[in-house]
Order: C-alpha cells, then structure tokens, then sequence
C-alpha cells in the first residue's frame, strides 16, 4: 500500500496491524430517508458500518454524502428509516442523541473551532462539561491528543492565530478528547491549501492507524486507496456503488462512477 | 539563448532590495497635518472654519465661565458679587453648592444619607467580578447577595422581605438542579414557575411571620422620598442589569424551535418596541393600580424600575438576536457535535461570541436607558430634572438654568462616558480573531 501513500505525499509505510474490522457492528443505517422540505435528499439508504472499518464516501456535488455523515450525529434529522449507532437509536429523544454525539466525534470542513477560546480551551470543553472530567485531568488529555497531532506548542493560542491546516488538526485534537468510538470526517481538507491537505491526512492516517472506525467524506482518492477499506460511491441521494478501493478505483461497475471517477482523477 | 531573451523572460534576482526610510512627507506630524487636515482646499476651508467656530465659543464661554462665583446662597447673591466686581454675569455655580444633598438624594432623610452611601461604595466589590477578570471569582456571591442588600440599605424597613425575595431565586436555583434529571425542558420551566408560586403565595405571609418572630430592620424610608442622582442610579442601575438577561432569554425565546414560546416572545418584543416609554411609565403609574388585585399597594418606583426594564429588554433582545445572527451556523453544529446540551451550548459556545459581538449595541442600550431614567420627571418622580424645577421654584434660585443643567449633563456625561470607555475596553480584552 505504499504506493498509494507516496501519492498523497506521505512518505512513510503504513502501518496495518490495528486496521481490523471486526464483527462488532458501529452503525446500522436502514432504509433511511430525508427530505429537504420537498427535495428528496436521502433515499433509502442501507448501510452497516463494523467497528474497525475506514469507509470513504465520494460523489459530485448535491449527492447527499455529507447530509448522510450528519444524519450519523443527528445534525441533520431523518424522516424515516432507522440508524443505530453503538447501540443507541437516533429518536426525537434528546437523551440518546447526546449520547450517541458524545460517542461520536466530528470533523467539519470549516474546522468550527471556537474562536473566544484557545486551542487548550477547546480541547477540554466537552470533557470537562459533559464528560464531567476534573480539569486538570482534561487538560492532560487535551496536550497528549494535541501531541498527538503534532501542535502542543499552540495549546494557549487562539484558533485565530493558527494556519488552516493547524486548525483542522486541532479540530481532530477536539473530537478525539472525547474519546469516540467513531469519528466522522465531512470533507476534511476541501477548505485547505494544497500544502496544509497532507498534514490533514497524516494525522487521519495515524487515527486510522490506530484501529479508528472512520466515515471521511473525501475527494482525496489517495487516502482512500491508501487507507480505507470500503468506499462509498453516491449520486442523487444514493449509495451507487460501493467496494473495496482497489476494485472501485481499478474496475468501476457502474456508469456514473466510471464517469465521477474519470473527472475527478483526471484521466 | 541570448542574453536579452534571458533578461526579459526567465528572471532571477540576486540581490534583495532592503528596506527604506519614508520620505519627510510620509511620517509624524506632518503627514498627519497633511492628511488629517489640509487634505485639499476644501478640508483647508473646512479646518479653518472648525478653527473659528473653536475660538468663538472658547470666546463666548470661557468669559462666562471664569467669572463663575461659587460662594453664594441665591442667584441675588451672585448679581451682588458681580456688581461690587462691576463685571457682567457669570456663572453662579452657588447653587450647586448650596443644593448639592438634593440633588443627590432628593427628599431622603439627612441622618440616613449614610445607607445610599454605602450602598453606592458596595456596588464597586459587587460589580469588580462581573466588570474584570482580575477580580476574585469568589466575591461573585456578594454580587448575588448585592441587589438585596442594596435594597434593604436604601428602604429599609424589615430584612425579612429582601430574605424572602431572595429565596425565591434559591428556590428556582434548586428546582432547576434538581429537576435536572428529568430532562432540560421540564427543569427549565420549573425553575421559572418555582419562584413565581413562591413570591406570589407564600413570600408575604412568610415574611409577616418571620418580622413577628424575629422582628430586625431598620428605619424604613417611603419611595416618595426618594429623588436626584439616587433616583437615576437606583432605576438605571436595576434597569441595566436586569434587562441583559431578560433580553438574552427573550432572544432565545425568539429562535426557539417551540411555537408557543417563539410567539410568546415576539409579541412581547414587537409590542413594547412599538409603544413609547412614557406610555409605559404612565401605565406603570397610574393604569397599574387597576390591573393588580385591590389592596395590594406596589411601589412607584418599583413599578418604574419594572417598566424601564421590560422596556429596555425588549431592545436587548434584538440587539442580541443580531450578534445571534452573526455567528455562523458552524458554532451550533460543532457544540453539538461535541454532545453539549442546549444551555450548555448557549452558555459556553453561544452567547460568549454573541454577546461579544453585539457588545457596541447592548452598551448603546444600556446609555439609552440610563438617560431615559430623566422621563420618570412626568409621573411625578424628583429625579435631576425633576430637582431643577423645584430648585428654581424657591425665591433664593429663581431664574437659574445653565448652571444647573450644566451640572446634571455633566454627570450624566460622566457615568455615560464611562461606559463607553469600558465598552471598548471590553472589545479589546475579547477580541481573539486576531483579525
């Protein structure tokens, strides 16, 4: 797989032993559908995601696969179907909804740090407020994920003062305090500079590394064949194609992915 | 390749320019004057005639002002001093001197003048820990306690009803806490309906009871006694700091998701902006009386200070549903994301960058109210303004505008002003966009 890697520019082997999947189910998504006021979104989706897996879920614009990630932690509400996540169903009920949110960590594309505090601050909020762990013990576990993703030195700066890509990490920093069980990437390095993007997937690769189940919303295919274990191919609000990545990037069944594929990679 | 071709396509540099001095026109004074005030004829005409609109009224005033005479116990006094001096008139500061208690604390009893005092020195602990971050967190709970105390200071009368008051905070407190368990929704509005059913049931018999066992108080000081700067203080200060929150819950309410509460909210907003204050003032004065239950006698200036704050929250809300507006729907996503419940997410994530943001209009509020304290002068109240009149009333002051103005402007000016400044320290102690 070292191949792959050196495309998206990291220059290291990859380090397989924790990517297992087990039999474990992390998400089971059934017949799940959403509307946008009268447009069709989400149409019947199916999906069963094991603890362990790295999925990455591509398609053009308007697809529905970021609405698909945040119907996962319920930023977005789906109308019917069902989706348990860690054994937890999403409902109307408030209380399983943190509780699966608190499970499950995010990463959005425009970062979505909090301004007024510093990246330490950042990191410790949710632990502290709704993991209602003593300070100082999440201040310890803020500096070692910021170590972790390479930034402990910025611990007391403002999310203002740091590049995109430093911001992004520290965004990964933040969901990982929580200690999730799954972690959600929505387009991770879509508002990056070209420059800033590897330091954004190394830091991915690491996770994935660690045995991390994973769901990216990405067009960086050479992440997806470096890492992942299944992709995900959707259009017009539906899964179209989904394999693992040597047999979807080498040997697309369908139209519409031989035709994402063929604009997106470029030849 | 030739070197001509090498010269104009493929170019290296080799050698970096270093910095230089700006020219004499670029820099200090001079350029300041350049830019600032001679900036083309016009601005030339402009600043010479700011220059001569300057000088005239340094010219008018000033005379006036140094002629000021400052001992004296009437305005006749003053017309002798200058005309043993065969000067024209200046300004007779002597009634300021001479009407300074009454401006002050209107009509509040001298011997008692001690309790508005030291009920102003305990505002400055009180409000130190809401004001600056350097301030001991601890002395927090005397800002809570404050209100009450301030009351019972400058009322008097017995310490039961403030305690009881007080408790129906405790109260909603505890419900709230308790409750917790059950969910936010219902904690929430147990921790309104609490304190409600307290003060409204068992908060008077309570505080009977109580003064009978335990009967401690102090000399009790009727709310017409009341007037001058003390008025305006106790009606802007309370007005001030209840409407922030009122108007932060009000803004919420108006976001909200749950129609009764949303509509709720926006009839209230829309209707108190659409009615004038004095309106509101004549109502809580004289229309009040008639909606309340018969017997019940509830203090002019309470009712103002109820009036002004629902007036000024009103305008809060709004204020703030714009700093609200402001924050980009990424903030509310990743507070979720990260599990946090509705008032932690407001209370962590939220309202610290709306409230920043809408910092210039909550303090543009709050100025607002503090003069509009002037307009209780209609429903019979002595503030200042109200002073003045009475003070020109006595044969001693007749005939004397200026000076009087002059002072209660500049008084205002000056706790006005100060909130200004303190607004923009404010801003920049939060500002870490680093923009």
């Amino acid at each position: 797989m070292t191949d792959t890697a050196a495309e998206i520019g990291i220059d290291r082997k990859i380090d397989t032993r924790h990517m297992k999947v087990s039999d474990e189910v992390a998400i089971q998504i059934t017949r799940m559908n959403k509307w946008f006021g009268s447009f069709h979104v989400l149409r019947d989706i199916d999906m069963t995601v094991h603890q362990g897996e790295r999925i990455v879920v591509c398609g053009p614009s308007g697809s529905g696969k970021s609405t698909l990630i945040r119907c996962i932690n319920r930023l977005e509400e789906h109308q019917s179907g069902q989706i348990i996540v860690d054994g937890t169903e999403l409902t109307s009920d408030l209380k399983n909804i943190d509780k699966v949110r608190s499970e499950v960590g995010m990463v959005f594309q425009h970062f979505n740090l909090f301004p007024h505090l510093t990246i330490l601050e950042n990191c410790t909020l949710a632990p502290i407020w709704v993991r209602k762990i003593p300070k100082q013990e999440a201040e310890e576990i803020a500096m070692h994920f910021l170590e972790k993703v390479k930034i402990p030195e910025q611990a007391l700066k403002f999310p203002g003062q740091l590049s995109g890509g430093q911001q992004q990490r520290v965004a990964i920093a933040r969901s990982l305090c929580m200690k999730p069980r799954i972690m959600l990437f929505d387009e991770p390095t879509s508002a990056l500079d070209p420059e800033m993007i590897k330091e954004v997937l190394d830091t991915m690769i690491q996770l994935a590394e660690e045995g991390m189940t994973m769901i990216c919303v990405t067009h960086e295919m050479g992440f997806a064949q470096a890492v992942a274990n299944r992709v995900i191919f959707m259009d017009q609000g539906q899964i179209v194609e989904q394999n693992e990545p040597r047999e979807f990037f080498h040997n697309p069944k369908s139209e519409r992915t031989q035709l994402f594929l063929s604009q997106i990679l470029g030849h | 390749m030739s070197d001509l071709h090498a010269h104009t396509v493929a170019y290296v540099r080799e050698s970096m320019i270093p910095e230089q001095v700006a020219p004499v026109t670029e820099r200090g004074a001079v350029k300041w004057m350049r830019e600032n005030l001679f900036n083309g004829w016009l601005s030339t005409i402009l600043t010479v005639l700011s220059l001569l609109v300057v000088f005239w009224i340094v010219a008018d005033l000033g005379p006036w002002l140094m002629r000021s005479v400052w001992d004296a116990g009437s305005l006749s006094e003053c017309r002798r001093i200058w005309a043993e001096a065969g000067q024209p008139a200046g300004a007779c500061w002597g009634v300021i001197n001479d009407r300074l208690h009454q401006l002050l604390f209107g009509f509040y009893p001298p011997h008692l003048y001690w309790r508005p005092v030291l009920a102003l020195v305990l505002m400055i602990p009180a409000l130190g820990p809401i004001l600056y971050p350097w301030v001991p967190r601890k002395l927090i709970w005397f800002s809570a306690v404050y209100p009450f105390l301030a009351y019972f200071l400058l009322w008097g009368g017995s310490i039961w009803l403030p305690v009881t008051a007080a408790m129906g905070f405790v109260a909603g407190g505890a419900a709230l806490v308790l409750l917790r368990p059950l969910g936010t929704l219902p904690a929430t509005i147990a921790a309104f309906v609490v304190p409600v059913i307290w003060w409204i049931v068992a908060a008077g018999p309570f505080a009977a009871v109580m003064t009978q066992i335990l009967p401690i108080g102090i000399e009790f000081v009727r709310s017409d006694r009341f007037g001058g700067f003390l008025i305006s203080l106790v009606i802007g200060v309370s007005g001030i700091s209840l409407s922030l929150p009122l108007g932060i819950l009000l803004a919420l309410g108006r976001q909200s998701d749950m129609v009764l509460i949303k509509s709720v909210c926006v009839i209230f907003i829309e209707f108190i902006r659409g009615v004038p204050l004095i309106t509101l003032l004549f109502t809580a004065s004289l229309l009040l009386n008639y909606f309340l239950p018969p017997g019940t006698s509830f203090d002019l200036i309470l009712r103002v200070i109820i009036m002004v704050t629902l007036f000024a929250a009103a305008y809060m809300a709004e204020v703030i549903r714009g700093g609200l507006a402001a924050l980009p729907r990424g903030q509310y996503e990743a507070a979720d994301a990260l599990g946090l419940d509705y008032w932690k997410a407001q209370r962590l994530i939220i309202m610290p960058q709306a409230l920043k943001i809408a910092i210039p209009g909550i303090v543009n509020t709050f100025i607002g109210l503090f003069k509009d304290t002037t307009l209780v002068v209609f429903i019979g109240l002595l503030d200042p303004i109200g002073l003045s009149n009475a003070i020109r009333a006595s044969s001693d002051w007749q005939g004397i505008y200026w000076e009087l103005f002059i002072f209660i402007g500049a008084v205002f000016f000056v706790f006005c002003f100060g909130m200004s400044r303190y607004s923009m320290y404010l801003e920049r102690r939060l500002r870490t966009d680093h923009r």
